[in-house]
């Protein structure tokens, strides 16, 4: 069995982000880029599964400039056996991404495909779901807990007030949530190793994909500046101000 | 608190251009290395530093490891982390390829081995001893020896330490009186008692091999006569399990002021029957075989100095920005804003970070020499570069260190009176920095090595000392074409002016009076350092205002303008003062009557 992991690189979370000037966009150049960390935890599950002996192959696949590489490779220190870049300047959204990953589906025909649930940059939590409804496949998001026999995969998800347990035949769509296992650390070795593996690059008129936007960005703007709290005089005055400032009653 | 983040970005700028990492790839024997495996390798490396051993560093100062009973036990984590070190393979990375390591270069281990300082530097001693006994062995010992114990020292499943210290014998290893009895199978029973013992006793390996200087019983006297052995916490069968439990015991663990996750042992060795050791290389050889690990532990320990100054930089830097408290002066908005606003707030940042840089950069630079002397195919260079890593070894080692004292205590002062209190964490970097500038040689140690077998003995004396300062001499003259470094230039040509002055003067000085000289030593340590950083940090900036005019957009460019222009205009004057100190003030020091100190 084959496990596809696409893989996003973005913003290092430890990294303060910065909205540029001109609101026309996040600041990215010279800022510490890293794999998507809901990524690197469905990168370490298909890994896992190699591991026990329940797939033969875990190919990363990354969608992006081609410095989108360097993310490929701590992929493949972690483990999966070889890494395709889909690499293109244009700015991809998650429906460009969903199709030039099941053109990658169609050619490589896994078994199963592990995301991230969402990336951290743009929180979309879409491009999981799109990727299953184009190969009309199966799919479980946010999953806590995969289990595998033969061709069904048992899926715990976590929802609202509690886990939700899901059985679905393969080949399917697994995004990964943030407990769903604890990424381990490359060891030496393999980070060397990984130079080694093979990197296919692609580009997406080859997978013949129009990847041009479909959706315009208006306007990126900061969180508004949190203001000094008031003391209110009384439970009224409490309920008013709900009411009328903030709006949420 | 502040979480610990790897530099990367200066120290690829510093392995890149000023070291020449492509250069040092491309010599024989490290073809498996190249610039974008280092890039990977620092990444992975950042966060195994930020994610695991940063998160036990402040666990591990107010825990301590404890002693109960002749076991000791590590702080909480430590077990785990060092764990997960040994698994993830960074304790084999700079040993040959021989005995399982990775063989990189050493100049791509020092940038590694900074991110443990810097994160937890008392776990960071563990491996760096482990290190220094691999090298003692692997050089010196027999194919016996080294089957025997290198594979698992290697992974790291057994530590290593170095057992030199006496309770009389501290700078003055001729005073050492352990004993080593030879046996009729060729092994010998050690007995005696060796203090300062790092990481000597504890429980995160399954052995622990002590390295350990003694005396045969017709040793001649003083340091001809001290011989190194083989001394493992339980022996080695034959089919390499482990067997009995040797005669050797850690009594306690000190008290100490700092680097309170690094059990400090006392060790008694044959409190019984005598414990086995096995010798490493000739009899009554060991201190030489000592010697010959002693630039890689002196450089190791300078760059703690560096990895601790970063993390206190760091930690200051972060509170800086957080902090809001008073107007700043000539601020005609009269808003109270964070510290980082305040000039003198500024200054010590920058005091910090410039320092800690130039720090950086020289340690790494030496650790590209001593790669070259190591593995360059041609013999005269590896010859120059050789004896350059000597004479700049002392002072990475004493140099950084002093001012890791300084740039931690200036991470305090950042933090103010909340500073010295222990909760913030700004005094345990101060606390662990200290001990950096004595163990593994004082800076005095360092210094008399710089001027004596550096300097005033060395084959040719001076010539190394000479043809460094041309080379610099030549580069700050060259800087004359850039208007904007012209400042730097003056300064930095000042600064080798003074210790052109100060060499000259050590030479003419030491053989008529060695005494005066030095008198003079620990100043023409800190000189060299300054200097010969300065002169790399000008050089820095001049590919920093390059990179800049031919269109770079990195902010990191400008900064390190800021920091090496910040560097020559504060430190490098200082060069002129040590020089007059060295010249005229060696009287003032030793006329005064001993009655009268």
């Amino acid at each position: 069995m084959k496990i596809v992991v696409p893989v996003k690189r973005v913003i290092d979370y430890n990294v303060k982000v910065r909205v540029k000037a001109d609101h026309s966009g996040v600041d990215v150049s010279n800022v510490k880029m890293s794999m998507n960390p809901f990524d690197e935890i469905a990168v370490e599950e298909a890994v896992r599964i190699k591991e026990a002996g329940n797939a033969d192959e875990v190919i990363v696949v990354s969608c992006g400039v081609a410095s989108c590489q360097e993310t490929l490779r701590s992929a493949l220190a972690l483990g999966a056996d070889r890494a395709i870049i889909v690499e293109t300047d244009v700015e991809l959204q998650p429906l460009a991404v969903a199709k030039l990953l099941a053109a990658i589906c169609h050619k490589e025909k896994p078994q199963l495909v592990i995301c991230g649930k969402q990336a951290i940059d743009d929180d979309a939590n879409q491009t999981g779901q799109m990727l299953a409804a184009l190969m009309g496949w199966g799919q479980a998001t946010c999953a806590s807990k995969i289990t595998l026999n033969e061709n069904v995969a048992t899926v715990t998800r976590e929802i609202d007030g509690g886990l939700e347990t899901l059985e679905f035949p393969l080949p399917a769509v697994i995004s990964a949530d943030l407990r769903l296992n604890a990424p381990r650390y490359a060891t030496l070795p393999n980070i060397m190793k990984a130079k080694k593996k093979p990197l296919e690059t692609i580009n997406p008129g080859a997978l013949g994909v129009d990847v041009a936007p479909r959706l315009r960005t208006l306007k990126f703007s900061e969180p508004p500046k949190r203001g000094a709290g008031i003391k209110v005089a009384d439970v009224a005055q409490l309920i008013d101000k709900l009411k009328h400032e903030a709006k949420v009653l | 608190m502040s979480t610990y983040s790897a530099p990367v970005r200066d120290m690829h700028f510093v392995l890149n251009d000023i070291v020449g990492l492509e250069e040092i790839t491309s010599l024989p024997g490290y073809e498996e290395c190249s610039p974008d495996l280092v890039e990977a390798i620092l990444d992975e490396a950042g966060k195994f530093a930020t994610g695991v051993l940063d998160p036990i560093n402040a666990i591990g100062d107010q825990q301590g490891a404890k002693w109960m009973g002749g076991e000791v036990t590590a702080a909480d984590g430590f077990k785990e982390a060092y764990k997960l070190f040994v698994d993830t393979g960074w304790n084999a990375m700079p040993c040959s390829p021989e005995f399982g390591g990775q063989g990189l270069p050493t100049v791509v281990s020092m940038a590694v081995n900074e991110m443990w300082k810097s994160a937890n530097m008392a776990f960071g001693l563990c491996p760096m001893l482990t290190g220094g006994a691999i090298e003692a062995i692997a050089h010196h010992g027999s194919d016996e020896l080294k089957a025997t114990y290198l594979p698992n020292m290697v992974t790291g499943t057994w530590t290593g330490t170095m057992n030199l210290t006496e309770p009389q014998a501290g700078s003055d290893l001729s005073a050492i009186r352990s004993k080593a009895q030879p046996q009729a199978d060729g092994s010998y029973l050690i007995s005696g008692t060796k203090i300062f013992i790092t990481w000597g006793e504890h429980d995160m390996a399954e052995n622990i091999i002590h390295l350990v200087l003694a005396r045969l019983p017709d040793a001649p006297p003083g340091v001809k006569g001290i011989s190194l052995f083989v001394v493992p916490k339980f022996l080695v069968n034959s089919d390499g399990s482990l067997g009995a439990r040797n005669d050797l015991v850690c009594a306690s663990i000190e008290h100490k002021m700092g680097i309170h996750g690094s059990p400090t042992a006392v060790m008694a060795f044959g409190e019984n029957a005598g414990a086995i050791g096995y010798l490493v290389g000739d009899a009554n050889k060991g201190l030489g075989y000592m010697f010959t690990m002693m630039n890689h532990a002196r450089v190791n320990v300078g760059l703690e100095g560096v990895g601790i100054a970063e993390r206190s930089y760091q930690h200051a830097l972060s509170y800086a920005r957080e902090r809001i408290q008073g107007a700043p002066i000539g601020d005609k908005s009269g808003e109270t804003k964070a510290i980082i606003h305040h000039p003198d707030v500024r200054r010590m940042l920058l005091d910090m970070k410039s320092r800690t840089e130039a720090m950086r950069t020289l340690a790494y630079w030496v650790a590209g020499q001593m790669d070259r002397a190591h593995n360059h195919p041609e013999a005269t260079a590896r010859v120059t570069h050789q004896a350059r890593a000597d004479f700049l070894t002392p002072v990475v080692k004493g140099w950084s260190t002093e001012q890791s004292i300084e740039i931690t205590s200036t991470g305090i002062q950042v933090w103010g009176g909340v500073g010295y209190i222990e909760e913030t964490g700004a005094c345990q970097y101060f606390r662990d920095a200290r001990i950096t500038a004595i163990y593994e040689g004082t800076t005095g140690i360092q210094a008399n090595d710089l001027i004596g077998r550096k300097l005033a003995r060395e084959k040719v004396p001076g010539s190394t000392a000479k043809a460094l300062l041309a080379e610099m001499a030549t580069f700050a003259n060259s800087m004359g074409n850039d208007e904007s470094l012209l400042a730097m230039a003056r300064q930095l040509n000042d600064g080798i002016a003074a210790m052109q002055r100060a060499t000259d003067w050590l030479l003419a000085t030491y053989d008529s009076n060695p005494r005066a000289a030095a008198a003079g030593a620990v100043p023409y340590l800190k000189l060299t350092g300054i200097v010969v950083s300065g002169w790399l940090m000008a050089k820095s900036a001049q590919i920093a205002a390059q990179q800049i005019a031919s269109g770079a957009s990195d902010d990191f460019y400008r900064a390190k303008i800021a920091t090496a222009s910040y560097f020559a205009a504060h430190q490098l004057p200082l060069a002129a003062a040590y020089a007059a100190a060295i010249a005229e003030g060696s009287a003032a020091v030793l006329d005064i009557a001993d009655g009268l100190l």
